[in-house]
């Protein structure tokens, strides 16, 4: 049941983030948080708002960036060195709740852009593994469209699809389905769940409860810039430890 | 009337809007120009002014006005002092310049349709105008050829390779242009120097408008990229730059240029051209407010955008390059464009610094006793060329928002 024993023996942790902390401005937004992550293990963050939740992951592939702490992502310390960082967030795709697809480039385009551009794939090559994908997630019928021309559903497995396009080793997703309709979360999640189960290394924020019991190895709880809880989702549905956990469970169970 | 009859049990796939009976252009006009008493009233009196307004200006062009003016100097209008046996060489840069238009043509457009066709048969056009000389029509013809040939000839390479051509033409095109008016310093050679002292007329004029408008637009979205950069001297440059620049009449810059920058310049080189130095001040000026206009479109883009363009590995570089910008400058095609017609418009001012360009021309016209009086037709000819400039620009514009606009909007078919 949990693949994260078996490889943490042969493996080592493809992310470290060890007391990682960040100010905006005044504001303390993350006041020390370590993580470890296992290839291959899915990891679900959830939280109130303004809990750090979103911040963090973002440190992952320094979209932001962290002030104290260290951040290692396969192999690479993240730090003020710029050079190595778009190699690191090669390695790391990330899918963001407003999708954020191209608006002025194609489906096809925004699949296949990155990898020629960055990762200097043939044209052609770069088209049959985005056909791939769109296969894969099931929409390839929409290849030469433009994104405003597709449902929100559609446009973030297009996004998916883009970002998996790079072939990273982890998958990072920053609310993925809350920013669209409630009969659109389904085929996105789908989407997510065979990923998981095809053995990539994931780290999602979500509120979809189902999602985190039918493939996360471990879940953490935030709030207040701070990890209030983690364990397995058998540990954290079950049995929370924490009062504050308790009652955002309670809080997001209860519908 | 309204809906078409169908059975109740049959649900509806496709209602159509109420129809309409009757004439839909009569309609059309009681509904807009009749709809009740005052609306009557002010019909019947637009009507007849514009009918009387109208009927003034025809009678001034057909009956009153002596068109001699015109024909007598047009070549004087067209090309200012550019000696008459030198002509050919604005000629041959005309027909390369259709030659790069037939390539672009192919290259950009994915079919022909009906505005690339007009854009295509302007030389034809004005061939067909009554002021063209026979001279003038046989080289238009020509023109409208090479464009052709140009466009079927390119048709047999790839399409990858045509774009590649193309770009390479466009950015040689205006330089190559220069350079085979100017000619050579020889006398004797094929194409002897021919100072830009001697350019004028509306050849002058498209000229500097061209020249700014290539240039500027360029040097705009670095100005305007460096404004942004976390760089503080790089920024606080440009800034000064846009700043000073935007903050003094296009005029004084001209006189700077034409009069002070010989001053600061070392006097053991040769003194800088002209016309050279009108382009650079023109291109200086406006590469100011292109560079607020880009911008504004930059300002326009969603931070959403950077930030998948960077988890996707884009360098800074890149993303700007491939992500940014094409969707900043999109937005801000209109206000580029009008201020390019602004441009062409504002290189009448290079008359007060002596440069003889289509307005100067005409005043010089006018300042000849032979043609006293004749003020009205030489400015209401110059005003119409340059209203059909500014307007094939503006139309142009339109074409490219409409063609760039893909994507943009939702798609109700989807």
């Amino acid at each position: 049941m949990n693949r994260n024993s078996a490889a943490a023996h042969k493996e080592d942790p493809i992310i470290i983030c060890r007391d990682v902390q960040k100010w905006f401005g005044n504001f303390h937004a993350l006041k020390g948080i370590s993580m470890e992550v296992m290839p291959q293990e899915v990891i679900v963050i959830f939280g109130p708002s303004g809990s750090g939740k979103s911040t963090f992951i973002r440190t992952i592939n320094r979209l932001e960036e962290h002030q104290s702490g260290q951040i290692i992502v396969d192999g690479i310390e993240l730090t003020h060195d710029v050079r190595n960082i778009e190699r690191v967030r090669m390695e790391t795709g990330m899918v963001f709740q407003q999708f954020n697809l191209f608006p002025h480039l194609t489906v096809m385009q925004n699949i296949t852009y990155a990898p020629m551009y960055n990762r200097k794939w043939h044209r052609r090559e770069a088209e049959k593994v985005a056909m791939e994908l769109l296969e894969r997630v099931g929409i390839p019928e929409q290849a030469q469209k433009y994104p405003a021309q597709l449902s929100g559903g559609q446009q973030q497995r297009v996004a998916i699809a883009r970002a998996l396009a790079m072939q990273p080793k982890i998958m990072l997703f920053d609310e993925p389905t809350s920013a669209l309709d409630p009969e659109m979360i389904k085929e996105v999640l789908d989407v997510m769940i065979e990923l998981a189960q095809s053995g990539m290394t994931m780290i999602v924020i979500t509120h979809e409860m189902g999602f985190a019991r039918a493939v996360a190895d471990r879940l953490f709880f935030f709030d207040e810039g701070l990890v209030v809880e983690s364990g397995t989702p058998d540990e954290l549905f079950n049995a929370p430890k924490e009062e504050r956990s308790k009652q955002f469970l309670a809080q997001i169970l209860s519908h | 009337m309204a809906l078409p009859a169908a059975p109740v049990a049959e649900p509806q796939t496709n209602i159509l809007p109420p129809g309409r009976e009757g004439n839909t252009a009569l309609r059309w006009i009681k509904e807009n120009l009749f709809s009740s008493l005052f609306d009557t009233l002010l019909t019947i009196i637009s009507v007849l002014f514009v009918f009387y307004v109208l009927r003034l200006a025809l009678d001034w062009v057909f009956n009153l006005a002596q068109w001699e003016v015109i024909t007598a100097n047009i070549n004087i209008l067209m090309k200012g002092s550019y000696p008459g046996d030198q002509v050919w060489r604005i000629w041959l840069g005309l027909y390369l310049l259709g030659a790069v238009v037939g390539i672009n043509l192919r290259a950009w457009n994915r079919e022909l349709n009906r505005s690339t066709v007009v854009i295509a048969a302007i030389p034809l056009i004005l061939a067909l105008l009554p002021f063209a000389s026979a001279n003038a029509r046989i080289n238009l013809i020509i023109i409208q050829v090479t464009i052709a040939a140009a466009y079927l000839l390119t048709s047999v390479v790839g399409d990858k390779r045509r774009r590649r051509i193309a770009t390479v033409m466009s950015i040689l095109y205006i330089p190559a242009f220069i350079l085979l008016l100017e000619g050579f310093t020889d006398d004797d050679g094929v194409m002897p120097l021919v100072k830009s002292d001697l350019w004028g007329g509306l050849l002058l004029s498209v000229l500097l408008a061209a020249v700014g408008i290539i240039f500027s637009l360029p040097l705009g979205i670095i100005l305007a990229l460096g404004r942004r950069s976390r760089q503080p001297a790089i920024s606080a440059l440009c800034i000064t730059y846009i700043e000073v620049l935007r903050g003094v009449p296009l005029i004084s810059i001209l006189f700077m240029g034409n009069i002070m920058l010989q001053l600061f310049m070392p006097p053991s080189l040769p003194p800088i051209d002209r016309v050279v130095r009108v382009m650079v001040a023109i291109t200086l000026f406006t590469a100011a407010y292109m560079a607020e206009i880009v911008r504004g479109g930059l300002q326009a883009i969603p931070k959403g955008q950077y930030d998948a363009a960077y988890a996707l590995g884009y360098s800074s570089l890149k993303s700007m390059r491939i992500i940014i910008l094409p969707q900043a400058l999109r937005i801000v095609i209109p206000v580029i464009v009008s201020q390019f017609i602004g441009l062409l418009l504002d290189t009448t001012l290079v008359a007060l610094v002596g440069l003889y360009d289509l307005l100067g021309i005409g005043q010089a016209i006018l300042s000849n006793p032979n043609w006293l009086g004749r003020s009205q037709e030489v400015y209401v000819f110059i005003g119409l060329i340059y209203w059909i400039l500014a307007t094939s620009m503006a139309f142009a514009s339109q074409r490219l928002e409409k063609t760039l606009g893909v994507g943009r909007n939702y798609d109700e078919s989807q």
